[in-house]
């Protein structure tokens, strides 16, 4: 096994120097779950981690209107939040359904975001709601969409001396409903094979869906929004047949891969079903 | 180069030096000599590493050692009483019929350990979704989901 140090700061300054110090020698590390493993299979070899776990004010949840979380925030600590599972239900899903008990009490959701992984368990959830992350370095700090963020399998908008510190939710619009569905191969401890979220804001006196939000998982090379299927609906008084509609355009959008958890032609088909029956969930 | 980390291991404080790219397993079983938590996958996969981390269960293979600095360690020898009377978890494995091979076994009573210890009476679905982060591969499960039924019952 490679060796490697491991440094323990004590503060977002020090983090940010120690990046500047070490360049690319260096990787920061979360919760480790995944960083230890892609460490031990050689997909990075850094020679040394330096740790955000000590670091004061990144494992908060918090605010009124606008959410602040925390980037060391873990996946168990938002399953169990009840402000969370009231306001954003389905990232309270999400984390709750990522790994296991024991990665869950250890990974983190800015780790998540980070790993940047096609099938990032929360990224789907956040991208409905519009989240925007908060980057930090040397040279100032940054927010920008989520949606921006993601730039390739494993890549991200963040620069090599910058840090995740935040993930920032707006509250979506009164009459929002979603729904968050994951296809796995098993119950838990599994990666999905497609996951899709739906966030639909209904005028309750009309009916009209005024605002849709499809986002998908696993079918891409990252978590993507749909917005050719969200202009489908969008407007429209929902119906069997628009359903179907939107959810024939996601399936046409994405473009996935075939690996060890499925055939492309597969999740594509699934996408379809996925989004019909988050769809006719959310109505519901 | 080699650190000091301090911390308690089964209610002891012990202090060691250590290399800071190993993980809390290594020290445990290699450098400490308890070899009751395995590994089986090390991935974080399988669970067999479970030990209690100021009492969650976390996948030990995957813990750097530096990061238990100041905080509480339960492995599966903490369980059991100094006068060597068994915890009623292991002994309701044992009663139950749980342990086939064995190898599952430690990181599956402390699964249990840390849901009891937050739900002292939890339903069949809170045990399945608790140990299932640990597998077994002689796919005992329903024994152990018996042996953490009957152990909450006492």
């Amino acid at each position: 096994m490679k060796k490697f140090d491991y440094l323990k700061p004590q503060s977002l300054e020090e983090v940010l120097s120690l990046l500047n110090q070490f360049g690319t020698k260096a990787k920061l590390i979360g919760g480790g779950t995944d960083a230890i493993v892609m460490q031990r299979q050689n997909k990075i070899s850094p020679d040394l981690f330096i740790s955000l776990r000590g670091i004061p004010g990144l494992d908060h949840i918090e605010g009124n209107g606008l959410l602040k979380i925390g980037a060391m925030v873990t996946h168990r600590a938002i399953e169990q939040s009840p402000l969370i599972r009231e306001r954003f239900p389905l990232l309270s899903e999400a984390s709750g359904l990522l790994g296991s008990v024991q990665i869950r009490n250890v990974a983190t959701l800015g780790g998540n975001l980070c790993t940047a992984s096609p099938s990032a368990e929360t990224a789907p959830p956040l991208l409905v709601y519009e989240a925007e992350v908060h980057l930090i370095s040397q040279k100032g700090e940054r927010r920008i969409p989520l949606e921006s963020f993601f730039l390739g399998p494993g890549e991200t908008a963040l620069e090599q001396k910058e840090v995740l510190k935040e993930i920032l939710l707006q509250p979506p619009p009164p009459n929002s409903r979603g729904a968050y569905l994951k296809l796995g191969r098993r119950k838990a401890m599994d990666l999905a094979v497609v996951n899709v979220a739906v966030l639909l804001t209904l005028n309750p006196k009309t009916g009209i869906c005024e605002r849709a939000r499809i986002a998908l998982g696993a079918v891409a090379p990252t978590p993507i929004r749909v917005r050719e299927a969200e202009n489908i609906i969008e407007g429209n008084q929902l119906n069997d047949e628009l359903i179907r509609k939107a959810g024939e355009m996601a399936k046409h959008t994405c473009s996935p891969i075939s690996d060890i958890r499925a055939s492309s032609e597969y999740r594509r088909e699934m996408v379809g079903v996925l989004v019909e029956k988050a769809i006719r969930q959310s109505l519901t | 180069m080699k650190q000091t980390v301090q911390f308690k291991l089964n209610g002891e404080s012990i202090q060691i030096e250590v290399e800071p790219h190993l993980s809390l397993l290594q020290v445990i079983r290699e450098k400490l000599e308890l070899t009751g938590t395995k590994e089986g996958c090390g991935m974080g996969e399988c669970g067999a590493c479970t030990v209690l981390v100021d009492g969650k269960a976390i996948n030990s293979c995957l813990f750097p050692i530096l990061e238990v600095e100041g905080k509480s360690v339960t492995t599966i020898e903490g369980l059991i009483e100094a006068d060597g009377t068994l915890h009623p978890l292991q002994r309701s494995f044992v009663e139950n019929g749980a342990v086939q091979c064995g190898f599952c076994t430690p990181g599956m009573v402390l699964s249990a350990k840390a849901l009891l210890d937050q739900h002292p009476k939890p339903t069949e679905k809170q045990i399945r979704l608790a140990i299932s982060g640990n597998l077994c591969r002689c796919t005992g499960y329903i024994q152990i989901i018996r042996a953490i039924q009957a152990a909450s019952e006492q």
